[in-house]
């Protein structure tokens, strides 16, 4: 990595994390341990930071086997609780999106509709222990001639369960705003007309990809915090960017990276999976997502001292702009003043509401920070950059 | 979860008959009887606390509601479930009196029941349905 004072490998600090020796600080710790003692000193002193994040993430979901029953079926539908898993794979293997609908939910027939339950809920379900009713269906083969089963199963009973969320910890997202003039049912949550509110969704400085804007520590193999349990970034998410306009600090100022990330859903806790239910929108999972940066010299320890006031995003108007694909802001803004509760656009002040959890953020952060103290954690080198 | 203590008027007629069974038979909907008096010249006051999905409520009030059932409510409350609700935030956007509100710099959501007016807006907006309604005071209303 160039002329560095400052060089550790990954051996290093994870030998120093099995000795009980590494020092590690959360992301919001480092930005005053780095004014303080510079980034030289810091990157000396500080082995890992930890990030985190908790906000819905749609695009996950979980690779399941059901296993089998006898006689033996070759599976082209699966249902849990009556959400549809898609079944176009080997026999008795399914996925199960965190955004299907359970199949008589109404939808948005009646605008906006509650979406109640869905993917999300049983993947919720399902690391809750509780029980789920799982029905197959199949057109019956000579080897595989059982056309249905209907059994009621825990995660227990399932031969294995994997996370497998093609998109996750997106770096930097739109602030939503709407500039029409009737109530908007989004992903981005309720938006009020004629700009009643700004939603905005990331953890800020606390947020994984912002501590490590080009990705220089994370790729794939790194070893993350993952619903509650280690789990893996196993490839770059969908929609993932790099070509994208960035600050003198080198963090993106629209939405760029995103990640793939993997884990087994057998060890994972239902506070770090919550299935969510986004009126008039659909079904979705907040998903607990941390990532330990290593500290390997004094440019890692500059990239996580960064804060609030020096990120920014952009401001989109989802009234009309967003839904018709026109890419427009209506100002940049910094998330030092999203999180003050109002933000000012075209000489209006609008009250911003977050939708990423702070809260469970600075707890994951504090988890994983524990986890790689205790020797527990060890991070993963990764062997392919994206 | 939802729950509504609701306060029954059976004129004579309709207290002749099985009316209230059939909220849990048809409508999956536990009620608990708080207090009953019946009379077959004037008419009848139940009041029961219903328990179910939100959903259930109202499909089972509106078929008290067509057997000829008089429906009026207690006064209701809302309540957070502390161990469901995430600090997402969601709930500030559509909250009109400011009763559930950022505090800053924790970025924590706090619930003010003295200033909610019971809307009812934040228990369909909350994504991880952590707002729910019940009755309070029910020993007042009993006849």
């Amino acid at each position: 990595m160039g002329d560095h004072k400052i060089n550790k490998t990954y051996q290093e600090i994870n030998e120093r994390i099995r000795k009980g020796k590494a020092v590690v600080v959360t992301a919001e710790e480092i930005i005053d341990i780095v004014r303080e003692q510079g980034p030289v000193e810091a990157a000396r002193s500080v082995d890992v930071v930890t990030t985190g994040t908790f906000a819905p993430m749609c695009s996950s979901g979980a690779f399941i086997n059901i296993g089998h029953s006898k006689p033996l079926i070759r599976t082209t539908e699966t249902w849990f609780n009556n959400v549809p898993a898609y079944s176009g794979v080997a026999a008795v293997d399914c996925f199960l999106g965190a955004t299907q609908t359970s199949e008589d939910d109404p939808l948005n027939k009646l605008h906006p509709g509650e979406f109640n339950y869905g993917g999300g809920h049983v993947i919720q379900d399902l690391v809750a222990g509780k029980e789920i009713e799982l029905v197959a269906k199949s057109y019956g083969t000579d080897c595989y001639p059982n056309r249905k089963i209907e059994k009621v199963v825990t995660l227990k009973d399932l031969p294995s369960a994997t996370l497998c969320n093609p998109r996750n910890g997106y770096q930097n997202y739109n602030c939503a705003i709407n500039r029409s003039d009737r109530i908007k049912y989004t992903y981005m949550g309720t938006l009020k007309p004629d700009m009643g509110n700004a939603s905005y969704s990331t953890a800020g400085e606390l947020s994984p990809l912002f501590n490590d804007p080009y990705l220089k520590t994370i790729g794939l193999g790194t070893r993350i915090f993952l619903g509650g349990a280690q789990g893996y970034v196993t490839w770059q998410g969908t929609q993932h960017k790099t070509a994208v306009d960035r600050g003198p600090n080198g963090v993106p100022l629209t939405p760029a990276g995103t990640l793939f990330v993997m884990g087994d859903l057998k060890k994972m806790s239902p506070e770090w999976l919550v299935g969510q239910s986004i009126r008039g929108y659909g079904c979705s999972l907040s998903v607990g997502l941390g990532i330990p940066i290593p500290i390997l010299n004094e440019e890692m320890v500059k990239y996580t001292a960064v804060s609030d006031e020096e990120i920014f995003t952009q401001v989109v108007d989802y009234g009309h702009d967003y839904p018709e694909g026109i890419s427009k802001s209506y100002g940049q803004v910094s998330y030092a003043e999203l999180k003050s509760g109002t933000i000012m656009i075209q000489g209006r002040e609008v009250q911003t509401v977050p939708l990423s959890s702070m809260v469970r953020a600075r707890k994951i952060a504090a988890q994983l920070k524990r986890s790689i103290e205790k020797g527990e954690f060890l991070l993963g080198e990764p062997q392919h950059m994206f | 979860m939802y729950s509504k203590i609701l306060i029954l008027y059976f004129p004579p007629v309709v207290a002749q008959n099985a009316v209230v069974c059939y909220l849990t038979k048809d409508y999956d909907l536990l009620f608990n009887i708080l207090g009953a008096k019946f009379s077959t010249k004037e008419d009848g006051i139940m009041v029961l606390e219903v328990t179910g999905t939100r959903e259930n409520y109202k499909r089972g009030v509106r078929y008290l509601k067509e057997q000829g059932v008089r429906v009026s409510y207690a006064e209701q409350e809302i309540w957070r479930d502390e161990d469901k609700c995430t600090h997402c935030g969601a709930c500030t956007a559509v909250c009109p009196t400011g009763a559930l509100s950022v505090k800053r710099p924790e970025m924590e959501i706090v619930f003010d029941k003295e200033k909610c007016s019971v809307c009812e807006l934040c228990i369909v907006t909350c994504p991880s349905r952590a707002m729910g309604l019940f009755s309070k005071n029910a020993e007042s209303i009993l006849p």
